[in-house]
């Protein structure tokens, strides 16, 4: 169909190795205008360090670039920019010190007389956001929304009038099903203008709702590209995993079973301006679900209930006797363990190792003055790796350097390494691939079978209907329902978040 | 009111109550000489404090000010002897701060070093060279230099602007204009919060951080010439100590040390509030001067602390 124009973006033959570990190898990959072309890949498979490269962010050991036919060479982000590529990175890689319409407009800020006008930058910002439906205060500090929020500001930002490449890294993680809906119209729009919009994503629904061609990486090679319509599900997981995928993600307990004690209550828990009093009440062996939209008080229920934020209103008891004020620290204590949602502002520290990073609550809940010995150490973070198979060369790699997907897995195995009796997990599966997501589930239902009370916020129904025995459903910051076993389906949470 | 003001508000406020308190305990203080004296004595820290507030801003650190305020001095002192004019040293020594600045900002960018040792390097090294030129104090004859102090604007109420407070004031005006008007200040801002982010989303760092340091040095060679057209004198000396005060100001205007968050405008009330205790403490007469730095730390710890609140309790810096 674009036959007689050259390719907006040809990679050829491009290679790149960290300290001499492969992460690419000899891949091709060409882009079309007014296509969307998804990149699809295990976690660690390449696909960031690709289209990093693409943008300018990092140089290949080898290969070549071709931009509408012609040889170029990016050497920075900015150059890539200014020959038209616009990139959202994974996780929010804004400023979170700067306001929003800072984030925004930084480096192309309107100014006349030569110096900056603000109103105008603001108004820009305002304009761009309007785009995605989204009406925030452009002037507070990015850092102060919530990651959903921040998200859709990088979108905004990528969203500049004379782009020819729009790279999209896992847009949609936390975004929510209207969220992304609006994101696809414009994508459609940007398609019929001639735009090239490469796109990356672990759910495979998105991917056959926009893309019209998919490119698989699976270590680090090219190993299929073919146009959508030809390609079938079941093919394309085979080809992304290497292997077939087994199908794990029913509800594993279709009849309500008999719930254990109750063990972490909360009784008119509340917080002014952050979730209106709530009552709920987490079993041994039970898994409860939270459910709503973007800003409805997911993340805030769950806070308030592992003590990161504190409650100014009603109680939260253990076992029947009442916690005193929470901190993490007291909760982690009291075998509570906690994933948070943003992993890189508040989840792991990039520059520790993962064997570190994984043994950090444990290490919290037996106190610093009782180190754990060293080669219990390995053992545990050798024997997490491979329970949630996080592809990392060694134990010793800092965090950073691990794919977004392994990152998120090593915010799980942390929490999981502590041994909770209390699990609250917000948004667990962030960026994480089909196969391992499956893997994530049952081992998550395995755990609760074992008797492990189970608190799960995400923005993904079919995961709130794959884990939960139970899910109460938030509105407006505020629970609004309850609704328990086989009533659990996606029609039956759509119509209470829509207040039915 | 924006959550951004309020630190700036905190440190005007306090100002203005130290000020008010110093006119109900002294006579003839709260007037508008004291306040031009303050001016004109702390002219040359507060032009230092203003080019550090951009290294602050960009989550770095400079050491090197107060020697190269006594090297400024040293070199113009001697151009003097050797008859050049004043203006002609001062404009080859603020090239000199330019030029070594941006050598500290290459180094600290190619190396990936901590900003603290490269600029502590740089201290000494500076400190150093003040001693090779001389070891006394050596005066300034020029005519210019008289002329210099002698050029100031009277208040109506009896006190008034002298010529190294006007210097100050527009090298403020320039640094807010950098700072808040053009994008290389937003770039600045963009690397003081989140250096990996600022360079994904196109923000050179080594353009930057270059363009930052040698800016720092610009503004601390143009504080040592205050200095040294102020006390008419270069002495090797000169200037020890002043790259705290220059820091202690920043801080008491209300930007975080983390970076990334602060106004320019408010470093010129934290130079003026540390200037204001000194003046206070010197009007008792019978108070150790030992005091002057007891206060000054002392706030500085109130700060600090009410910093640390506004962030976390109203998502300053990161998010909650
Ligand atoms: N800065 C770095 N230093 C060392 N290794 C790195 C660095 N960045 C990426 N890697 C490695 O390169 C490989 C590919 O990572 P990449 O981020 O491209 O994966 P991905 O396909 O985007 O995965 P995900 O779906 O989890 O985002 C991984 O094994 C990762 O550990
Ligand atoms: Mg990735």
């Amino acid at each position: 169909m674009t036959s007689d124009q050259p390719p907006r973006v040809e990679l050829v033959g491009i290679s790149k190795a960290f300290a001499g570990v492969p992460a690419l190898d000899r891949v091709d990959f060409t882009l079309h205008p007014g296509e969307v072309h998804a990149l699809l890949g295990e976690n660690g498979a390449g696909k960031s360090t690709l289209i990093k490269i693409m943008t300018g962010a990092l140089a290949a050991d080898a290969g070549e670039m071709r931009l509408d036919g012609r040889a170029v060479a990016v050497g920075s982000t900015a150059e890539a920019r200014a020959l038209g590529i616009s990139t959202v990175y994974q996780e929010v890689n804004l400023v979170p010190t700067l306001s929003v319409a800072r984030n925004v407009t930084l480096g192309r800020e309107p100014r006349r007389f030569g110096l900056i006008s603000w109103r105008a930058a603001r108004e820009k910002a305002r304009a761009r956001l309007k785009r995605l439906s989204l009406e925030i205060d452009v002037e507070r500090a990015l850092g102060s929304f919530p990651v959903a929020v921040q998200q859709l500001v990088a979108i905004a930002r990528a969203l500049e009038e004379d782009s020819r490449v729009l790279v999209l890294d896992e847009p949609t993680a936390s975004l929510d099903a209207q969220e992304t809906r609006l994101l696809f119209r414009i994508l459609r729009d940007l398609k019929a203008q001639g735009m090239a919009v490469v796109f990356i994503s672990h759910f495979l629904d998105q991917v056959y709702e926009i893309s019209d061609r998919i490119s698989v990486l699976r270590n680090g090679r090219l190993v299929g590209s073919a146009a959508t319509a030809a390609l079938p599900q079941r093919e394309l997981i085979t080809l992304m995993l290497g292997r077939e995928l087994e199908r794990v993600e029913q509800r594993a307990a279709a009849a309500p079973k008999a719930a254990g004690a109750p063990v972490l209550a909360a009784e008119k828990l509340g917080r002014r301006r952050w979730i209106e009093p709530f009552d709920l009440v987490l079993r041994a062996g039970e898994a409860i679900g939270l459910a709503g939209l973007l800003g409805s008080g997911r993340t805030e229920t769950a806070k308030l209930i592992f003590g990161a934020v504190r409650a100014d209103s009603g109680r939260l008891t253990l076992d029947g006797a009442p916690l005193g004020h929470a901190s993490p620290r007291r909760a982690l204590r009291r075998g509570i363990a906690f994933c948070p949602e943003d992993r890189k502002a508040e989840g792991l520290v990039l520059d520790l190792s993962v064997r570190e990073n994984i043994l950090l609550a444990l290490q919290t809940k037996r106190g610093w003055l009782r180190p754990l010995p060293r080669d219990e150490q390995r053992r545990l973070a050798e024997a997490m790796i491979e329970a949630l198979g996080i592809a990392t060369s060694d134990a010793e790699k800092p965090v950073g350097q691990l794919s977004g997907g392994n990152q998120q897995k090593v915010v799980l195995a942390r929490a999981l390494a502590s041994k909770p009796r209390v699990l609250v997990l917000d948004e667990p599966t962030r960026g994480i691939d089909v196969g391992a997501h499956a893997e994530i589930v049952a081992l998550v239902r395995r755990l609760c079978a074992e008797g492990l009370a189970l608190l799960v916020a995400s923005s993904e129904l079919d995961e709130i209907v794959a884990v939960s025995d139970r899910v109460a459903v938030l509105r407006d910051r505020r629970i609004v329902g309850e609704i328990a076993g086989a009533e659990i389906t996606r029609e039956t949470i759509i119509e209470l978040i829509a207040g039915g | 009111m924006r959550v951004r003001y309020l630190p700036l508000l905190a440190t005007m406020t306090v100002f203005a109550a130290l000020f008010v308190t110093g006119g109900v305990f002294y006579k003839h203080f709260f007037t508008t000489l004291v306040l031009g004296h303050i001016l004109a004595d702390n002219a040359f820290i507060i032009i230092a404090a203003i080019g550090t507030t951009f290294v602050i801003l960009s989550g770095g650190i400079d050491l090197s000010i107060g020697s190269m305020i006594g090297f400024v001095g040293v070199v113009m002192a001697n151009l003097d002897a050797a008859g050049w004019h004043p203006l002609a040293s001062a404009a080859l020594m603020l090239a000199f701060g330019l030029a070594y600045g941006a050598f500290q900002g290459f180094v600290i960018d190619f190396c990936k070093v901590q900003p603290f040792i490269i600029t502590l390097a740089g201290l000494f090294l500076l400190r150093g060279a003040c001693f090779m030129v001389n070891i006394d104090s050596v005066p300034l004859r020029h005519p210019f230099v008289d002329a210099f102090a002698d050029l100031y604007i009277p208040f109506p109420t009896g006190g008034f602007l002298t010529s190294s407070a006007m210097v100050m004031l527009a090298a403020l005006a320039a640094a807010v204009v950098i700072a808040h008007f053009t994008r290389f200040g937003a770039k600045v801002y963009a690397i003081g919060g989140d250096p990996a982010s600022a360079e994904l989303m196109g923000v050179p760092a080594r353009r930057t951080i270059v363009s930052v340091y040698a800016l720092g040095g610009f503004y601390s060679a143009l504080g040592g010439v205050i200095y040294a057209l102020y006390t008419s004198s270069g002495y090797p000396l000169a200037g020890t100590g002043n790259e705290l005060s220059a820091i202690a100001a920043v801080v008491l205007g209300g930007t975080l040390l983390s970076g990334g968050v602060g106004l320019v405008a408010g470093t010129l009330f934290g130079g003026m509030i540390l200037g204001l205790i000194s003046t206070l403490i010197n009007f008792n007469g019978s108070l150790n001067s030992a005091w002057i730095m007891i206060s000054g730390g002392a706030l500085l710890f109130v700060f600090i602390v009410i910093q640390k609140l506004l962030v976390s309790s109203f998502g300053l810096g990161r998010a909650s």
